[in-house]
């Protein structure tokens, strides 16, 4: 008892309770976000963190403010996690083009790279929805068309269409195509509810369900022109655009034709 | 006479002997029929109503009318153990697992709506050329009929095989019927047999499409040509023509090869797009529940105008004593159709009310000639034409980059304002082209050339037309407007003074024309250079 007490109020206890500590967090921290599998050591970590601040500082905090808190044209980023981020600038829209209703889809600025280390500074600000991993995101293996695409069309379809073509919103805003998005943006866009989207938490759809619908998209996606050219899948108005041009069209040709020969 | 010959003619004497067919066949195989290409838009309907018959009957032997529920296990794989109505189930059986099933699914869709365009092209001719003036009134109504029956036809075919598309079609008709005031409701549960969406309503639809439309429909099409066989066809004005002759060729053998080959040309166009082209691809849309929706859920065109007015209606409701009264769906869905419909039928009996032109008439109109007639029906397309680019809205609005709310407010000014413009320009291009033809008799066609005379003025030569265009330009004639007295002769009002007043300036604005050629105006001019 003696001998704790002493050891306790030694001079050496308090750096080397403290370097434990450190290396129980550090150490705990690495084996819990060894999901990102990226930076592989803290070093790394803090300097990609560095390098996304560097790059945020530059492109973005114009409109989200120097510390991300937001401003009256751009939202606060404090929160939003990794995978807003991921999906925001992985996809192009952010940094947006100009300051229209709603950021579209556009060759991304950055490289992967840069979005993840832009990613990964934003998540430092407040926890928030991480990247999904190549681990989570196995639709092949854990998702089921067919229920894919119920889901889609109870939940998605009503915007995206009911081949995932996209569809018109009020006042100029649009579900865009999901035609060519990686898997893993459509999870991190169901997850952090972009623009006009709502948020579907795992609670309203469960993360294999997500799967199933990634796996239905990318089935629609490999859609074979069954019956022919598609029309562009947006039902019946190509329809009528073409029998009013090409069908009525060759059938009037011919009917002049026929008229013309009896003269 | 060859062993041939002689076969025949025993053959042909043999059928003779028992239905007495040489005289009839002999008066009307030789039946003259005038010739031009706009004659023949009524034909692409007959044709395409064939090919709906043969490629409906195909349909049919594989097409399961019940909403019972069963779970899918045919060939499409993204469907496979889910829920379904057995008419869906049955439109995917016939669309992957029966041969040529969805060619025929496809042929019996593209020639439904090439229909329904034979029908309104068909109708625009006979309309733009005063077609339907007497004896051809009925006609003309048998002909609305048509149109207005080829809409609902065609609206329960694509609501039959029971896709989420079809069911939010059905779901709309549903509210139009609910926004009946009073009788609504009833009407709605009468129909669907209980709440929607039941298991009534497609097994009743069913026996409607194949069953009961089809045979008005083949009824309605029996007398509408019989009536044209007996009235005989009309014919444009040209040297030659009069409202007693009808020139052009016999039916046999011109016509009959004729139309024989253009029939086989309609199936062939429809068989083409059926081929090439995807319609209604009812696997994508998946099996109908109430609880889903697609964006961009669209009827066929020919639906499409009646969607867009009642997209573009603006929430007005009525509650009133326990009731509501939905204006936003009555009117655009049930009150404007029906004006426009009613309007339709009666044209020719309101224009001839107008122009008091009681005659038979057998030569049709140039449209330039008939300003008023030329100007309401370019008004009607006109308001026809902005509901179907409404009804399309959301496709528009993405495609082109603009808001749907532009498009809505486009509509709604649009539907108001552009039909009175589309009026006076139509009758203003009218009365010019009008005097663009009286220019052509009195001066002749301009050649281009251009001659210096003596005194260094400039002119171009204008050679004289030629009398048979000189007679087709000059030949219609030209209405006085009404004088309907309002006093009488003791020079008291009469008692339909302001009917007659009415029917006067009515009767005026009908009327108004670039006062044509004349023979003497020509030929003071003649004297004259």
């Amino acid at each position: 008892m003696k001998r704790l007490s002493r050891l306790r109020r030694h001079r050496a206890a308090a750096p080397l309770l403290l370097v434990f500590a450190l290396f129980t967090i550090g150490t705990t921290f690495q084996v819990a976000s060894a999901v990102n599998s990226e930076p592989t050591t803290v070093a790394d970590r803090s300097a990609t963190v560095e390098e996304g601040r560097q790059i945020f500082l530059k492109g973005c905090s114009s409109c989200h403010g120097i510390n991300a808190e937001g401003g009256g044209i751009a939202p606060s980023l404090i929160g939003v996690g990794a995978a807003s981020v991921d999906f925001q600038v992985g996809t192009g829209r952010m940094p947006m083009a100009d300051m229209s209703v709603q950021a579209m889809r556009k060759t991304p600025l950055y490289n992967p790279e840069e979005v993840n280390a832009l990613a990964m500074y934003v998540a430092t600000l407040a926890p928030g929805p991480a990247i999904p991993g190549d681990e989570v995101l196995n639709y092949e293996r854990d998702g089921s068309v067919a229920d894919g695409g119920e889901l889609f069309r109870t939940n998605c379809a009503m915007c995206h269409n009911f081949a995932a073509q996209g569809g018109a919103l009020t006042q100029g805003k649009y579900a865009p195509t999901l035609m060519g998005v990686e898997p893993k943006h459509i999870y991190e866009a169901l997850i952090t509810g972009p623009q006009s989207m709502p948020v579907f938490s795992d609670k309203t759809i469960t993360p294999a369900e997500k799967l199933s619908i990634i796996k239905w998209i990318k089935a629609a996606e490999a859609e074979p022109q069954l019956g022919g050219v598609a029309l562009g899948r947006v039902g019946p108005v190509t329809e009528g655009l073409l029998v009013w041009t090409l069908g009525i069209g060759l059938l009037i040709g011919v009917a002049v034709w026929l008229a013309m020969k009896a003269r | 006479m060859t062993a041939r010959e002689r076969i025949a003619g025993n053959v042909a004497g043999y059928v003779d002997d028992r239905t007495g067919a040489a005289k009839w066949m002999k008066k009307n195989l030789t039946k003259v029929f005038p010739d031009h290409w706009s004659f023949l838009l009524g034909e692409i309907c007959l044709y395409s109503f064939v090919i709906l018959l043969l490629s409906g009957t195909f349909l049919t032997f594989w097409f399961d009318p019940s909403q019972r529920e069963v779970i899918y296990d045919g060939g499409y794989q993204p469907l496979s153990g889910l829920k379904m109505s057995a008419a869906y189930a049955s439109t995917l059986h016939i669309s992957f697992e029966v041969r040529g099933g969805l060619l025929m699914r496809q042929i019996h869709h593209w020639a439904a709506l090439i229909f329904m365009v034979g029908i309104v092209v068909h109708l625009l001719r006979v309309y733009f050329t005063g077609a339907f003036r007497k004896p051809r009134e009925f006609n003309w109504i048998i002909g609305v009929g048509l149109l207005t029956l080829g809409i609902v036809e065609g609206f329960l075919g694509y609501s039959l095989p029971d896709d989420l598309l079809s069911g939010t079609g059905i779901r709309i008709a549903e509210a139009i019927i609910q926004a009946l005031p009073l009788v609504g409701s009833y009407i709605a549960f009468f129909a669907f047999g209980g709440a929607f969406p039941g298991e009534a309503f497609i097994p009743r639809i069913y026996t409607v499409h194949v069953l009961l439309l089809p045979g008005i429909f083949l009824a309605l099409i029996t007398v509408h040509l019989m009536l044209v066989w007996y009235q005989k066809h009309t014919q444009f004005p040209g040297p030659g023509r009069t409202e007693k002759n009808v020139v052009g060729y016999p039916l046999m053998p011109v016509y009959m090869a004729k139309a024989g080959g253009f029939f086989f040309i309609v199936f062939g166009v429809t068989a083409f797009l059926g081929a090439v082209a995807s319609i209604n691809p009812i696997w994508l849309y998946g099996p109908y529940t109430p609880g889903q929706i697609s964006a961009g859920s669209q009827p066929d065109w020919y639906m499409g105008w009646l969607d867009g007015l009642v997209r573009m209606a603006p929430p007005l409701e009525t509650h009133a004593f326990g009731h509501t009264i939905s204006w936003n769906i009555l009117i655009p869905g049930l009150i404007l159709p029906g004006i426009m419909f009613t309007g339709l039928a009666l044209y020719p009996f309101i224009e001839s009310w107008a122009t008091g032109d009681k005659r038979e008439h057998h030569l049709l109109d140039r449209p330039r000639n008939a300003p008023n007639r030329t100007a309401i029906g370019a008004m009607a397309l006109t308001f026809t034409l902005v509901g179907l680019i409404n009804g399309g809205n959301d496709i528009i609005a993405t495609t082109f980059h603009l808001t749907i709310n532009q498009m809505m407010w486009f509509s709604r000014i649009g539907i108001i304002v552009l039909p009175p413009i589309a009026f006076v320009i139509t009758k203003r291009l009218c009365l010019s082209l009008q005097r663009a033809d009286r220019d052509l008799v009195l001066h002749g066609r301009e050649t281009g050339r251009l001659v210096r005379m003596p005194n260094g003025e400039f002119t171009e030569i204008h050679e004289p037309i030629s009398p048979e265009k000189a007679w087709l330009l000059t030949s219609h004639e030209q209405i006085a407007p009404l004088e309907l007295a309002e006093l009488d002769e003791a020079g008291v009002r009469r008692p339909s003074a302001i009917k007659n007043k009415i029917r006067n300036r009515i009767s005026r604005a009908t009327a108004v024309a670039v006062p044509k050629a004349s023979e003497t105006e020509r030929r003071e001019l003649e004297e004259h250079h």
